[in-house]
C-alpha cells in the first residue's frame, strides 16, 4: 500500500466515472473549495469523465489567492524595518501588492528568503541573532499548526528574534460566507487536507443549515470521482449530509494533537478576503501572552486598503461567480509571466490551472 | 498550498524522523501528528510536519468502497 497509486488506477477511475453518469439525471452544480482539487481535476482530465449535467466550479480555497493587496502591503512594509529577514513560503514571491511584489522587493535590496517548513525560519532566528526574522504565516488550517509549533518552540526557547505575521484563514466559516453572498451551488467537494487537522465535524453547518451536502475528498483522481459520485448520489436522494470519501486521511473529530496546538496559540479575529471582504471569524492572531512573537507591530504605518487593478476579476473567480475563461484579462493581459491578479500567480490558483491546462479541458 | 504527501519513515528520533517521499529522503517533524508514527508507517507530510498517520485498513475500506460500485 502506497498510498497514492492505487487511487489513480485507470481501470477505477473509468469505472467511477461511468457510475456517476448514471447516478446523475439532474443538472447539478458543485464546487471544490480547494486550489489542489483544481489542479487535480485539471491535470488528470477529470472534466472530461463527468456528464454535461455536472458543472464544477472552482472556490476561494487557495490562500495566497484570497490574501488581501494591503496584507502584501503589511509584508512590504515589514521589509523596511533594519535588519529584517523575511521567511515565507515560495508561493508568496510573485503575489503583487499595492506597488510591487516581494520577489521585486528583495531586487531592490530586502532579505527576502523562501523557506519549506515553519523550522526553516526558526533556524533563521537562531543563526543570525543579531537580524529580525518575520515569518509569513499563510494558510488554512492545513498550515496553521506549524505556524503554531514554531511560535511555542520559539517561546520555550527564549528565541526574541524570531517574529509570525499571521495571515492564517480558516474554511468552514468561509463556506457559510460565500452561501450568504450568494453563491450558486449544490454541493462541495471539501478539503482533505484541511479536514485532516479540524476533521468533518465543523461542516456540519454548511449541510444541515444550508442543505449543502459536503464530501471530503482526497487528491488523487479516484478520491476526486468518487467524492463527486457521493454528491450526486446524496443530491438525487434529495439529502445533506458530511460524508468522508478521504478516510485514510481524515477522521470526523480531525487531529486533536494539531487542534491543540493551534488553540494554545491562535485566537479567531476577522480575516479580509480577497473578492469577500472581511468575514468575521474566519483569521487567526496571536494570543496577547505570544505577543513578543507578533510581527503586526514592526509595520511601521497605517496600510490602508488597496482596491483591485482595473478589470481583474479575481475577486469573482474566487466567489465561483465567473471562470477564469470569463475574466476579459485572462490570456491577454494577465498570464503566469505577468500576472494582474493573484488567481495567475499561485500554481494552484484558478486562472493559473486554467490558463495552464484549459486547452485540454476547457470549464 | 494544501499539498499534503503520503512518505514512509525510515528512521526516527524524538521529535524527528527521516522519511522517504517518492524516493526522495527528508527530514520530517513530528510534533503535529495525530496518533504516535514510528520506522515502517507511512504518514502524510505538509510543510515539513507529519499531519496524519496513514493506516492500511482506512485506505484499503475506500478502494473497496470505490470498487463496489462496480457491481
Amino acid at each position: 500500500m502506497k498510498f497514492a497509486s492505487e487511487f489513480r488506477d485507470r481501470k477505477l477511475v473509468e469505472v467511477i466515472a461511468r457510475n456517476i453518469s448514471r447516478a446523475a439525471i439532474r443538472h447539478w452544480t458543485l464546487m471544490e473549495f480547494c486550489g489542489t482539487h483544481t489542479v487535480s481535476i485539471f491535470r488528470n482530465g477529470l472534466k472530461t469523465l463527468l456528464p454535461e449535467s455536472l458543472n464544477l466550479i472552482s472556490g476561494p480555497g487557495c490562500p495566497v489567492c484570497v490574501t488581501s493587496r494591503a496584507d502584501i502591503d503589511r509584508i512590504l512594509a515589514l521589509c523596511d524595518v533594519p535588519a529584517a529577514i523575511i521567511a515565507t513560503y515560495g508561493d508568496m514571491i510573485k503575489v503583487p501588492g499595492s506597488s510591487m511584489n516581494l520577489g521585486e522587493r528583495r531586487a531592490r535590496g530586502a532579505d527576502v528568503r523562501v523557506v519549506y517548513s515553519s523550522f526553516d525560519a526558526l533556524e533563521l532566528a537562531r543563526k543570525h541573532p543579531d537580524r529580525k526574522v518575520f515569518f509569513i504565516g499563510i494558510g488554512f488550517e492545513t498550515t496553521a499548526p506549524s505556524t503554531a509549533v514554531a511560535v511555542l518552540r520559539a517561546a520555550e526557547t527564549g528565541l526574541e528574534n524570531f517574529h509570525v505575521l499571521s495571515l492564517h484563514k480558516l474554511t468552514p466559516p468561509v463556506i457559510g460566507a460565500l452561501l450568504k453572498d450568494g453563491t450558486e451551488v449544490d454541493g462541495f467537494i471539501c478539503p482533505g487536507h484541511v479536514c485532516a487537522i479540524i476533521g468533518a465535524k465543523p461542516l456540519e453547518p454548511v449541510a444541515r443549515e444550508w442543505g449543502k451536502p459536503c464530501v471530503v475528498a482526497g487528491f488523487e483522481p479516484g478520491d476526486v470521482l468518487q467524492a463527486i459520485l457521493m454528491l450526486v448520489r446524496q443530491l438525487e436522494a434529495g439529502e445533506s449530509r458530511v460524508d468522508i470519501e478521504y478516510a485514510r486521511g481524515v477522521s470526523y473529530e480531525g487531529n486533536a494533537n494539531a487542534l491543540r496546538v493551534m488553540d494554545r496559540v491562535f485566537d479567531t479575529s476577522a480575516s479580509e478576503w480577497r473578492g469577500l471582504g472581511a468575514v468575521d471569524r474566519t483569521g487567526l492572531v496571536l494570543k496577547s501572552e505570544f505577543a513578543d512573537f507578533d510581527a503586526s507591530p514592526f509595520i511601521g504605518k497605517e496600510i490602508e486598503p488597496v482596491p483591485d487593478p482595473p478589470g481583474c476579476r479575481c475577486g469573482d473567480v474566487l466567489r465561483g461567480r465567473i471562470s477564469p475563461l470569463e475574466c476579459p484579462l485572462f490570456r491577454k493581459v494577465c498570464t503566469p509571466e505577468k500576472p494582474v491578479g493573484p488567481c495567475m500567480v499561485s500554481s494552484e490558483g484558478s486562472c493559473a490551472t486554467y490558463y495552464q491546462y484549459a486547452g485540454a479541458a476547457s470549464g | 498550498m494544501c499539498l499534503a504527501i503520503p512518505a514512509l519513515i525510515v528512521e526516527k528520533e524524538g521529535s524527528w524522523a527521516k522519511a522517504d517521499i517518492g524516493g526522495v529522503v527528508r527530514e520530517i517533524n513530528l510534533d503535529l501528528v495525530d496518533r504516535p508514527a514510528g520506522i515502517g508507517d507511512y504518514v502524510l507530510v505538509h510543510a515539513g510536519f507529519a499531519i496524519r498517520r496513514l493506516d492500511k485498513e482506512d485506505a484499503e475500506e475506500t478502494l473497496k468502497l470505490m470498487r463496489e460500485v462496480f457491481k
